[in-house]
């Protein structure tokens, strides 16, 4: 179904992608109010909320380009050394970003 | 643990600012990344209002680039609500486990809260619960600082968008993954988170490369959270 995006029909379409989202932000905690939490519930939710992250950053990790890989790699050992968040941010960008400009 | 829990869900105003504070570094970051999203959807044709309300209705970044990819004169909606829907799943599992500490909380504010829970608020907030620490004010102010920066940068972008022109050259691409990483590595650290970690990126790479797209990271955390609900922490 193709929706024209003249008119109001952008207004619709981006309507119909907000009410999508807010169904995501939404659908897990109404599922979960019918769930028990008892203490495996509890464990599977400590380990889902490690696993989302490392889920996302894997395919960036292996399929990303050389310097996105550098990024990373900067940020885990200055998280390691300094075990603050933002410096060991700051270190993944500027190496992305000084391996674009000079290496890449 | 129960007492603990009826504090941990604590959320009033100086929460909500501290947790503003706290994200709003990271948010500088989201002005740049907004700016080149306003930048791609003017070249992709939609008019400034429809830019702004996109990024203030929907708030979540990847979906909205890959709504752009899809955009033009007719735009096939059932595949971009898949689209959207794919991409942002990971959100029903971000409820779910700030559940516990959510359920607390009166429905309204329960759902109000959950209007702007995205990667790095989520994170935060979680990194928190874990530490012992109230989290839903970094999940609510740091939401707010998160959503502010976006909506600003999209107008930027929108407005003045050669200020940006290639994010990636100053690695600003980078910037949710390096956040991200460092919540990973900021985290619980032992033979069994890091099993669970192994097998999350396992999967989450098999159902990148062989599954249908964008169903990566659900399938890796879910995954993930199998082996911690049959390999427990000792208590």
């Amino acid at each position: 179904m193709s929706v024209e995006t003249g008119g109001m029909g952008a207004l619709l379409v981006i309507l119909a992608m907000a009410l999508v989202t807010l169904a995501t932000r939404w659908g897990g905690v109404y599922v979960m109010s019918f769930v028990p939490i008892g203490y495996r519930v509890k464990q599977f939710i400590h380990a889902v909320s490690g696993s989302v992250l490392v889920a996302l950053l894997a395919p960036l990790a292996v399929e990303g380009d050389n310097a996105a890989r550098l990024a990373l790699l900067t940020t885990a050992i200055m998280m390691l050394l300094v075990k603050k968040p933002l410096p060991a941010i700051a270190a993944g960008i500027l190496a992305a970003a000084l391996f674009r400009q000079f290496a890449a | 643990m129960a007492s603990a829990d009826r504090q941990l869900h604590q959320l009033d105003r100086q929460l909500i600012w501290d947790g503003f504070k706290q994200l709003a570094p990271i948010s500088i970051f989201v002005v740049a990344f907004g700016a080149a999203f306003g930048l791609a959807a003017t070249q992709a044709g939609l008019s400034d209002p429809m830019i702004m309300a996109m990024s203030t209705l929907v708030f979540a970044g990847a979906s909205q680039f890959a709504a752009l990819d899809l955009w033009g004169p007719q735009v096939p909606l059932f595949t971009l609500l898949i689209t959207v829907f794919a991409i942002n799943a990971r959100h029903l599992l971000m409820g779910a486990t700030l559940y516990p500490w959510l359920s607390q909380l009166p429905p309204a504010k329960r759902y109000g809260v959950m209007l702007i829970a995205s990667d790095a608020n989520w994170a935060m907030s979680m990194q928190a619960f874990t530490r012992g620490q109230p989290g839903l004010g970094l999940l609510f102010g740091g939401g707010l600082a998160l959503w502010s920066f976006w909506i600003f940068g999209t107008w930027l972008g929108a407005s003045f968008g050669n200020l940006v022109s290639d994010p990636k050259s100053f690695g600003l691409d980078m910037v949710m993954g390096c956040f991200l990483l460092a919540m990973v590595v900021g985290g619980e650290k032992n033979l069994r988170m890091l099993v669970i970690w192994s097998v999350a990126a396992g999967c989450s790479l098999l159902a990148y490369w062989y599954l249908p797209e964008n169903s990566h990271v659900v399938v890796g955390a879910l995954a993930g959270g199998l082996v911690g609900t049959f390999w427990v922490r000792q208590a």
